[in-house]
């Protein structure tokens, strides 16, 4: 990779060592993805900020950084906004010592003039850069959506090299930074109904296992309705579950949407997705029928959802636990609206600035099994926090868990 | 018998262990402070990779992953040198923070082969771009 006079002297160490790290790992992610250059990004979403999944190494490692660059004067030099936390700090939680180290990571990244916004959904939340402009997402649900939905350019990034782009404003020249690369090898053939976010999510789940950079899903045009995944309303929830579930089950940072009329003969692979497809891959992650609790959330959700479920709970109410999970900006704006006393009122507990990933909130110890219309959450739920799952969609978890 | 195979430097360092290698992508978030593989739908659930030459395709999911490794490398549990088929940003950015080897291996299937089913020593030069492996004899 090409490096600029002044690139190399960061890297150098000559800026301090905040940007020589940043630099470092900018270069071995333009060795790995072989670009020539660095590219200027507009905004990084930087992931790695719940104390549950980073730890006390990625405190560590953020402390130091954050005082390297503090003894440096460096600051971040785009747009920089933080993905969600560990628990929430208005609700609190009683575990003192994951609270003081939680706070110590909002406290490293907010010095570094990162905002701390602590939403996995910043596309729903900041104003969106115009067409074409890049980005660094290291969120997968979010830099899927940006990619895919927004036109936006990204690579699914890690969480350190989004952290290296806040530093630098730049980004590696590569993946699906290059325009032939924003194109499918493989066409999904969805013969099989997406109604709903829990079947976008499975078909996203099953496309991430393609294993490719991007990834192009034909709507059979047999199938009633319109596409069922857009930027408005329904579609929109649609697009989220897809994005999210996507970007779990494997490297996918993109995908498209073929017209069921359009040619394709670009395309090399074809997959059919049917019916059969669809429940082997609820089958995998959904191994209970019923569940203690019930989560709403990854990715967060969004003023969409938080109307959609108002309007069906209204006068209802939660058999059992129910756990949601948005971002703050949305909180506040749905609590303005009335959507957040509907859903309180129907025995929902409503939290801010987390996520049901890897939340400590969730454990073991409290609940056996989750209903959850989240593939994403599923898997990290199954996997991590060792709980057995109950995949429903939103509206069959209403008709089945309330009052 | 010995192997010799040309990679693709990633990362520069030498590292040298026994392999470990799976054809299936990994969560990296999936691995424990000590190293360990805790994933139930993977082939090396519960299985080390400290002090282990790490052969996989790539990672995939979680974009916090990058932190488990430097983690486990902060523990003294990071594998010594890693391989991949395809390196990725993940991979990439938690080697190059933690210090560890990094090469991509494009005969990956053979290198496979080699490590399937044996013991095998790896020796990764990730400065002069070449893997070298021991197979005891069976």
């Amino acid at each position: 990779m090409q490096l600029s006079r002044e690139e190399e002297d960061a890297l150098d160490g000559k800026y301090g060592e905040a940007l020589a790290t940043a630099y470092r790992i900018l270069l071995a992610i333009g060795n790995a993805m072989d670009a020539d250059r660095l590219v200027p990004v507009k905004w990084a979403h930087i992931s790695g900020v719940n104390y549950n999944t980073i730890g006390d190494a990625g405190l560590a490692f953020l402390e130091e950084m954050s005082r390297d660059a503090l003894a440096s004067n460096v600051k971040a030099r785009v747009t920089s906004t933080l993905n969600p936390m560990g628990y929430d700090p208005v609700k609190g939680y009683h575990d003192d010592r994951f609270v003081e180290r939680q706070e110590r990571i909002r406290k490293a990244y907010e010095a570094m003039g990162i905002i701390g916004s602590y939403t996995c959904i910043p596309y729903e939340v900041f104003p969106i850069p115009s067409r074409g402009e890049h980005v660094s997402f290291a969120e997968s649900n979010a830099a899927i959506y940006a990619n895919s939905m927004l036109g936006l350019v990204t690579n699914k990034e890690s969480a350190l090299s989004a952290l290296a782009s806040a530093l630098t404003g730049k980004a590696p020249y590569s993946g699906l930074r290059a325009e032939e690369a924003r194109s499918a090898h493989t066409v999904i053939d969805v013969k099989h109904e997406v109604n709903d976010e829990l079947d976008a999510a499975l078909l996203g789940y099953f496309a991430g296992r393609v294993n490719e950079q991007c990834i192009s899903f034909r709507f059979s045009s047999g199938l009633e309705g319109s596409t069922p995944i857009g930027t408005d309303g329904r579609a929109r929830i649609n697009a989220k579950a897809l994005c999210s579930a996507l970007g779990t089950s494997g490297s996918a940072g993109m995908f498209l949407v073929t017209d069921s009329a359009a040619s394709d003969d670009d395309a090399k692979h074809r997959i059919e997705y049917t019916a059969r497809d669809a429940s082997m891959v609820k089958d995998e992650l959904s191994d209970e029928d019923e569940g203690d609790a019930i989560v709403y959330g990854s990715p967060q959700l969004g003023l969409n959802e938080l109307w959609m479920l108002a309007n069906m709970l209204e006068g209802k109410r939660f058999r059992k636990r129910c756990l949601l999970f948005c971002a703050r900006h949305v909180y506040e704006e749905a609590r303005r609206i009335g959507y957040i006393s509907v859903i309180e009122h129907a025995g929902a507990e409503v939290y801010a600035d987390c996520c049901s990933c890897l939340t400590p909130l969730i454990s073991r110890d409290e609940v056996d099994s989750v209903i959850t219309n989240s593939v994403k959450a599923a898997y990290y739920l199954k996997n991590w926090n060792r709980v057995s799952v109950c995949l429903k969609s939103m509206k069959e978890i209403v008709r089945d868990e309330c009052l | 018998m010995i192997y010799s195979m040309q990679c693709r430097s990633i990362v520069k360092g030498y590292g040298e262990g026994y392999a470990i290698a799976t054809a299936q992508p990994i969560n990296l978030l999936s691995i424990d402070t000590n190293g360990i593989v805790s994933d139930s739908m993977h082939m090396l659930n519960g299985k080390s990779i400290a002090g282990r030459v790490l052969i996989f395709p790539n990672a995939i999911g979680s974009s916090v992953g990058a932190y488990r490794l430097y983690a486990a490398m902060m523990n003294g549990r990071a594998p010594s040198a890693v391989v991949c088929s395809k390196a990725d940003i993940i991979t990439a950015s938690a080697c190059a923070i933690s210090n560890i080897p990094l090469v991509e291996c494009h005969g990956y299937d053979r290198l496979m082969r080699l490590c399937s089913n044996r013991d095998v020593i790896a020796t990764v030069n990730a400065t002069n771009a070449s893997i070298t492996l021991r197979v005891s004899q069976d």
